[in-house]
């Protein structure tokens, strides 16, 4: 399954990422209308300091802690698709994901209800709205590169 | 090939979808006690609380069974297992042979001698049917006032479902501090703080000596001689593995159901998972009983490959909790009471704001930590301390608020996230 990887070396530190990621969870998927009046958690994870930026999502783990861990069993792998999702509808804000994810990208709702926010690859849309808005192509979205090499 | 999983929690679960994704055409049988779709046990106190219905319990879809090709007996316990016929003989007298079994029985509240003790109205609480029965007497009684015997993850959640229900709740812990299993003392005193606040009263060092009323308990006597009233009673002091249908057979019992990493047990064919067993501990070197949630899972799934005949281990059979009282989250996992002076400790807090960081080091590998009141991205310590990785280079960045993927060096980093 394609996955994003961050090229970190391109990544400009800009968080334009972010900004679409949030417009892209959003009711409005408008820009100003998603920030100004909405409260919408950031997919993604951006990690910087002076001289090094880079964002991570989810990972998608073939064989994932987070599902595993899940107590209610509202985090599952989609068999199909192989994105890791959640069902809002199940998830108690108990943070046992968050226990379980060795990669640190699972997050707390900010507002609302108490639930998780993570990456969903953006699996209605064409591709990831952080992938097709990076300006200098510090995000991409591809396939494992063991795959690539099998293929 | 015919499987036979006695068990409907997380670790039966597990297996069945462990045996699916290695055998999709092997005749799978799961028995259970209980009369119910698989559902969460932790949720009872979410249920308790009126927080989720019971529709909402459940831990996998209803075509669950359907999809995977199971036969159900729910509702029907196990009394015995003849390991040299290899057949397993129901209450009903039914007897059910099978290939291959998974014991996944579970734990069993225990209850410590106290006098008096027949009375109505006293309860464990670990079955969805306990917090149905609690839930009705709380409104069928206007319950007023409960005591609660453990200040454990059970009797907290059990505390703080009751407290939300407007009750006044009153808990008696032996020890001198709230979850000694998880936490350090230091961060038990925010964390009992924090449930003050909110109303639950704490009685440490003592513990029920005697219940009180005629045929209804209408308070309780502690051992310091203090009565307490109260119409009811919540005993949690702890799980012990059930290992009933293990007893008199072959197989072989220390505090749980031994098994080795690929969850077998000394009888060939025969498997243990989830809080019943006792299984290899990476942390300490011994066999241990964890019971938590994503063990029960992971060794019920790990379990199932192994039955269909796949090579798989279980290597993180450690402890690892995430839970919170009234918004307080705390996630811990490890060793974090280490005995001696040969462990490093790191530590951070914020009295005001309930926050509290521990991280346990040995030999500059993560062997404990707790995040008491800022939980965000605690699964990368997770991820450490599961792979025993070096943390020397990353050591003053451990406790920071910006430590992440970035603390480490890119080869690490890389690693990791380009896989």
């Amino acid at each position: 399954m394609k996955r994003i990887y961050a090229k970190e070396e391109y990544c400009l530190g800009c968080k334009l990422c972010e900004v679409y990621c949030v417009t892209s969870h959003s009711a409005s998927k408008d820009i100003i209308k998603a920030h100004k009046l909405e409260s919408i958690t950031p997919r993604l994870i951006i990690e910087s300091s002076d001289n090094l930026s880079f964002a991570l999502q989810c990972r998608h783990c073939d064989e994932a802690d987070c599902t595993r861990a899940c107590i209610t069993g509202a985090m599952q792998k989609d068999e199909e698709t192989g994105v890791v999702n959640y069902d809002e509808e199940r998830c108690v804000g108990c943070w046992t994901c968050i226990m379980a994810c060795s990669f640190g990208v699972i997050r707390r709702e900010q507002a609302g209800k108490k639930v998780i926010a993570k990456c969903d690859l953006c699996i209605e849309e064409e591709a990831p709205a952080c992938v097709t808005n990076c300006p200098n192509d510090a995000l991409v979205l591809a396939e494992r590169a063991e795959e690539e090499g099998v293929q | 090939m015919s499987y036979l999983i006695i068990g409907n929690s997380a670790a039966g679960i597990g297996a069945v979808e462990g045996i699916r994704e290695v055998d999709t055409e092997g005749e799978i049988t799961l028995i259970s006690d209980e009369p119910y779709h698989s559902y969460s046990r932790p949720l009872i106190s979410y249920y308790l609380a009126g927080k989720v219905e019971e529709e909402g319990m459940k831990y996998r879809p209803d075509d669950f069974y359907e999809q995977h090709q199971v036969k159900t007996k729910l509702g029907k316990k196990v009394v015995s297992v003849n390991e040299a016929e290899q057949q397993v003989t129901l209450e009903s007298g039914e007897q059910l042979e099978y290939q291959q079994l998974l014991l996944a029985t579970g734990g069993t509240p225990f209850i410590p001698p106290i006098k008096e003790a027949d009375k109505k109205n006293i309860y464990t609480f670990i079955k969805l049917d306990e917090a149905k029965e609690i839930a009705s007497k709380v409104e069928e009684l206007q319950l007023e006032r409960a005591v609660i015997l453990g200040a454990g993850l059970i009797g907290l959640k059990a505390a703080e479902a009751l407290r939300q229900l407007g009750v006044e709740v009153t808990v008696i812990e032996l020890a001198n501090q709230v979850l000694s299993a998880i936490l350090d003392e230091e961060a038990a005193a925010l964390v009992q703080q924090h449930l003050e606040e909110q109303g639950i009263e704490f009685i440490f060092e003592d513990t029920i000596e005697e219940f009180l009323g005629i045929a209804e308990v209408e308070g309780v006597k502690l051992k310091s001689g203090k009565e307490l009233r109260s119409q009811l009673a919540i005993i949690a002091v702890g799980v012990r593995p059930n290992v009933e249908l293990a007893t008199g057979t072959e197989i072989e019992i220390e505090q749980g159901i031994v098994v080795n990493q690929k969850q077998q047990t000394n009888i060939e064919g025969i498997y243990a998972a989830g809080d019943v067993c006792q299984g290899p501990n990476p942390l300490q070197n011994e066999n241990t009983v964890v019971p938590i949630w994503p063990n029960a899972y992971n060794q019920g799934l790990i379990a199932g490959k192994n039955m269909a005949g796949e090579s798989a281990e279980y290597q993180q059979n450690f402890p690892r909790n995430s839970i919170g009282f009234f918004g307080l989250s705390m996630i811990t996992a490890g060793l974090i009471k280490p005995e001696d002076d040969s462990y490093e400790l790191l530590i951070s807090k914020c009295e005001e704001s309930k926050c509290y960081q521990k991280i346990v080091l040995k030999d500059n590998q993560i062997v404990g930590f707790i995040r008491l009141n800022d939980v965000d991205r605690a699964g990368i310590l997770t991820g450490l301390l599961k792979e025993g990785a070096d943390i020397s280079k990353v050591k003053s960045e451990l406790l920071s608020d910006s430590f992440g993927y970035i603390s480490f060096d890119e080869e690490w980093r890389q690693a990791k996230i380009s896989e």
